[in-house]
């Protein structure tokens, strides 16, 4: 996912002269270095001072360019959390950040920058949106519609490498979602690398006979509730799946149009109310529950409460 | 504007934040006290500003760090004709336009603020916008005594001094009180002019009352070409008013009732 970064930042930065990197000493670790090679002029470094960063790149943005702030997740959001609801949301200020570093996906480096909690503390800050790749292939496409934006916008990219669900993801709408594969008995909604867990959990529950339809919800906020009511009325059943605290994050938000526009049986697969910890993520997202065997399981107990028609 | 016009600026400062504090429920009088003479200096000589146009691009920017201050910062803008002088009786009311601290919404106030160490922060970005997109504004930042405390505020100038900011100019409202008391005993930030210069900025340090003297440290700042310039403004919390001059009960949030202000009002010549 952060090659795919560093890959969108040079293509854009070549086509368009509006947008700087901000960055804290972590420029390989995020995948922006190939931009700060191309474009050293275009760099601002602040070295490991997230807060500063965060609110600089608020007054930065008053003059018109648009600051791309880089950064480890854990330190970038939670941080600089006041400093991105106050300087930046309140200020409305045209800043993005863009992270990688999320969930239990980070791996060995283990807990402390494992950002479990950035879904549920950016999407209740007025007028910050939030949006999530699930492929490599989608991050340009989300970095420019990002870009043409003209307010905040937080995108969790992520870090490890993604498989290809997309060879051209077509034009990306902030606030809509998109449909990979249709399926008549039960939805499963899931962002960034679970999208991928979604599909191969679909196919397991295919060879039962059950035929799950897989939502990318691309944009957690403003979230795609037209697709969310939709696909309750159509498939009667909701699943969830994201590399994020079960608190809060995509289920929460999902759960809060379910419950207001067309309420179906739902379950979300996150992570419990604890850390994460050092491993090989592939291990880590067995141990913490959202594997797509986790998956297979929440979708047949959601379809055990589904009512009988 | 003379010296003399100028302090005239800054007694109208001081009359219009305490009339304003008097028709809200509360506000922050001593610190807003001890600014106004800053104020003045700042926008009736020093910066490049229309008040028609808020937001034009090529204006020197202005950030109270001090959000408590605002009730001096309102009438600064009120003054210059940022928006009507009706306002200063809607003070931190839901009918009225100023907010209980500085926010975007307001025409004239480039940043928020209200919570401390943020405003350096966001002057030295928008000194480096400056320097990206080639124009030549100024940045400029007041901060108080409780700014000193937020380790944010030293990231700011550890950025200001390592990117030679020349652009951005800081002015300290050193007046020695904080909500609860003195700073000396609450959190004591020691000394600071050595501190600051070894992070390169230059340092001018005056008495943060005298016309003369502040309007001597912004044009020094402005013929600084290689650094930015730190101002520590030495003043009195409540200045201006002797029952309130260095009284920390009227940091905030205070209510200040018709007698107060007239007994204020007498203190300061219209």
């Amino acid at each position: 996912m952060r090659e795919g970064f560093g890959r969108a930042l040079v293509a854009l930065g070549r086509s368009r002269d509006d947008f700087f990197l901000f960055d804290a000493d972590v420029a390989g670790g995020t995948g922006a270095k190939p931009f700060v090679t191309a474009f050293p002029e275009r760099t601002m470094q602040f070295g490991i001072a997230e807060q500063n960063m965060i609110a600089a790149a608020a007054g930065f943005a008053d003059t018109g360019l648009i600051p791309v702030v880089a950064g480890f997740a854990a330190f970038t959001i939670m941080r600089a959390h006041e400093q991105l609801r106050t300087a930046v949301c309140y200020g409305q200020r045209n800043v993005k950040i863009c992270c990688s570093h999320l969930g239990v996906d980070t791996g060995p480096d283990g807990a402390t920058a494992q950002m479990l909690e950035d879904l549920a503390t950016c999407r209740v800050i007025p007028g910050l949106k939030v949006m999530v790749p699930a492929c490599a292939n989608e991050i340009q496409v989300m970095f420019e519609a990002v870009l043409n934006d003209p307010g905040p916008v937080y995108m969790r990219i992520g870090r490890s490498p993604s498989p290809v669900l997309y060879e051209d993801p077509g034009p990306i709408i902030i606030g809509q979602a998109d449909i990979l594969s249709d399926g008549n008995d039960l939805t499963l909604v899931a962002c960034g690398t679970r999208v991928a867990t979604a599909l191969q959990a679909a196919e397991v529950l295919a060879q039962e006979g059950i035929t799950a339809r897989v939502v990318n919800m691309r944009c957690i906020k403003p979230l795609d509730t037209a697709m969310i009511e939709r696909c309750c009325r159509e498939t009667g059943a909701l699943v969830t799946v994201e590399d994020h605290s079960l608190f809060g994050g995509l289920g929460g938000a999902v759960a809060e149009t379910v419950v207001q526009t067309c309420p179906v049986p739902m379950e979300i697969v996150a992570v419990k109310d604890r850390f994460g910890c050092s491993g090989e993520h592939p291990e880590l997202f067995q141990a913490f529950g959202i594997d797509p065997e986790a998956v297979v399981k929440a979708s047949r107990r959601v379809l055990s409460r589904k009512p009988s028609t | 504007m003379t010296d003399q016009q100028i302090t005239f600026k800054a007694r109208q400062i001081r009359r219009e934040a305490l009339n304003m504090i008097h028709h809200s429920t509360g506000g922050h009088p001593g610190g807003a006290l001890s600014i106004a003479d800053i104020l003045a200096e700042l926008y009736f000589r020093e910066l490049r500003v229309d008040p028609a146009v808020p937001r034009w691009s090529e204006r020197d920017r202005f950030i109270l760090s001090k959000g408590h201050g605002c009730a001096a910062l309102y009438a600064a803008l009120g003054l210059k004709g940022y928006f009507d002088t009706s306002e200063f009786t809607r003070f931190r009311r839901l009918d009225g336009l100023l907010q209980g601290h500085p926010s975007v919404s307001i025409p004239g106030i480039d940043a928020p603020s209200g919570s401390l160490g943020m405003g350096l922060s966001q002057g030295l970005g928008m000194a480096l916008g400056g320097r990206f997109a080639k124009r030549d504004f100024r940045s400029y930042v007041v901060l108080g005594d409780g700014d000193m405390q937020e380790g944010n505020t030293w990231e700011a100038i550890m950025a200001g001094g390592h990117h030679r900011v020349a652009s951005l100019c800081a002015i300290l409202d050193a007046n020695g009180l904080q909500a609860d008391g003195q700073v000396v005993d609450i959190m004591d930030y020691g000394p600071l002019a050595a501190k600051i210069e070894a992070f390169r900025w230059q340092v001018c340090e005056i008495d943060g009352h005298d016309i003369n003297s502040i309007a001597q440290a912004l044009e020094k700042a402005r013929n600084c070409c290689d650094r930015p310039t730190f101002i520590v403004a030495r003043t009195v919390k409540g200045k201006g008013v002797s029952f309130m001059e260095n009284q920390p009960q009227w940091h905030g949030t205070v209510q200040i009732s018709a007698d107060v202000l007239e007994r204020a009002l007498s203190e300061i010549a219209a």
